[in-house]
């Protein structure tokens, strides 16, 4: 994981400041959408080898939920935007 | 060459000049039986028990580095069978049974020591707990034994008893749990599996899984098309990334599990001793070396390494346990990639494709199961039915609610 994440609130920040929540390409499915939606969105992932975007908490800083875009193989991060502006996810 | 007393001393006489390699290094054939994709414990477990157990002699293992490369040589070395859920004990069960007869079973010496497991309780609520899981051994026929401080006192002296946070009230101790030499349980495995006929064939990459009708065919590698007729994966933490190949999405996470060493010190921990108010182990290498270890970094990674926050936290862990930690000096650290599965427990099991197979999701505890997950894969490979005792681990079973959840916590990838 890289030392720093750029929070676009509070700009650099390490990142012991963050706290992960996770994988933020999966969106909750209505509540009727069926059993296969709710079992993929709940267990299925995708854990790709490469650029991953996830949910990162800024917690000791703005408290803003943040989408982060990263390695998961050189940890190196490419974008950080504010998780309201990514649309609806879970 | 069979190894003994009497081979070691005749080499002597010889100079030492007559040891052959331990397993060889052929080219790969243009098709095997069986291809297992991961030469790690797992898949050289799956295939000596292939070869020995279910007469499958035409089998290769594919190793994109060397073989032990991945997580069999970078775990804490720890064996027990102390689960408490029906679909977990029998299996990790039989796997301790197959630790104790391993080394005679494989002439291999990977330095089995049965020193006792200790896990630690520091509240009521934690002895209940602990005593509910001990009842449970017992009724499967694994040992357990309840410990009151005083009797843990008398085994560890230098533990924090009294810690003004987490006292230690006791611990429930497994005597027949201990180490094993790891790297040893690869060497080992791969010689026996090559003295049978298998071709253990390493640098050797799988970039794609060739299908026909439905069924595999064979995998394309850095060494060319290796045609198969059952493919079975081992891929631990690059599972997704072969199941990619095939289209096959799992109920898996990759993440970072760091391990530490310290300088050697004079025999100090006789045991495994786990600390039940934070995440930490520790056992004493024959080197003196403490081995110990803690949770997952936290986040998705594929990288064999992993972050100082983590480091600090587990050696923070490790002083509230024993606070004659604290002027220990760590020689080494170093991260294994792991397949998180999505309940903590693993997956042995066939796929939509009718030739390949899947064994997959050890979490961070895959070490202490390699032996029955060698046995169980190499039954279902072999048979196309799941052995007895790991009947449980199907891939459905999150699908069909009947998830193995050690942990009681529900789902998430950072269970253990």
């Amino acid at each position: 994981m890289a030392s720093l994440i750029a929070c676009p609130h509070c700009g650099p920040r390490p990142k012991e400041e963050f706290t992960v929540r996770g994988d933020a390409g999966i969106t909750r499915p209505a509540p009727d959408a069926g059993e296969d939606a709710w079992y993929a969105y709940v267990y299925l992932r995708d854990n790709p080898r490469g650029r991953h975007k996830e949910h990162w908490h800024h917690t000791s800083g703005c408290r803003r939920w943040l989408v982060v875009e990263r390695d998961t193989m050189t940890h190196a991060i490419y974008t950080v935007t504010d998780a309201s502006a990514e649309g609806e996810t879970a | 060459m069979r190894y003994s007393a009497f081979s070691v001393f005749l080499n002597a006489l010889r100079g030492n000049t007559g040891w052959k390699p331990a397993w060889r290094s052929p080219l790969p054939k243009n098709h095997y039986d069986v291809i297992i994709i991961g030469g790690g414990g797992h898949g050289l477990a799956t295939a000596y028990y292939l070869a020995k157990e279910f007469g499958v002699t035409n089998v290769a293992v594919l190793e994109k580095s060397y073989i032990g490369s991945g997580n069999v040589g970078r775990n804490t070395t720890i064996i027990r069978s102390n689960y408490l859920l029906q679909g977990n004990n029998p299996f990790y069960e039989l796997s301790m049974k197959l630790w104790e007869g391993l080394e005679q079973d494989f002439n291999f010496n990977a330095m089995v020591s049965q020193r006792g497991v200790l896990n630690l309780y520091h509240s009521d609520a934690q002895r209940d707990a602990y005593t509910r899981r001990g009842n449970a051994m017992r009724l499967h026929g694994v040992d357990a034994d309840l410990l009151d401080r005083n009797a843990v006192r008398q085994i560890l002296p230098f533990l924090d008893f009294d810690n003004a946070r987490f006292p230690i009230q006791g611990a429930l101790m497994q005597k027949r749990g201990g180490t094993v030499r790891h790297d040893a349980v690869a060497w080992g495995y791969a010689r026996g599996a090559d003295s049978r006929g298998v071709d253990i064939i390493q640098n050797c990459e799988v970039t794609g899984i060739r299908r026909e009708n439905g069924r595999v065919t064979g995998v394309e590698t850095s060494q060319g098309f290796i045609g198969c007729g059952k493919l079975a994966l081992a891929a631990a933490g690059n599972s997704t990334t072969v199941a990619d190949m095939v289209d096959m999405k799992l109920p898996i996470e990759s993440h970072v599990l760091q391990a530490f060493v310290s300088e050697g010190l004079k025999p100090f921990i006789d045991n495994v001793v786990t600390f039940g108010a934070g995440h930490f182990y520790v056992s004493q290498s024959d080197k003196g070396g403490l081995v110990f270890g803690g949770d997952i970094d936290g986040y998705n990674s594929y990288a064999q390494r992993g972050n100082l926050a983590t480091v600090e936290h587990v050696a923070e862990a490790g002083v509230a346990m024993i606070p004659a930690l604290s002027r220990v000096r760590v020689l080494r650290s170093w991260g294994g990639v792991m397949d998180m599965s999505m309940d903590g427990s693993p997956i042995i099991d066939r796929t939509h494709i009718d030739n390949l197979y899947l064994n997959a999701g050890w979490c961070y505890g895959g070490f202490k199961a390699t032996p029955a997950s060698g046995f169980c894969y190499a039954h279902l490979i072999a048979k196309n039915e799941p052995h007895e005792t790991g009947r449980a681990f199907r891939l459905d079973r999150f699908a069909r609610g009947r998830m193995i959840d050690e942990k009681g916590v529900g789902s998430q990838p950072n269970l253990h």
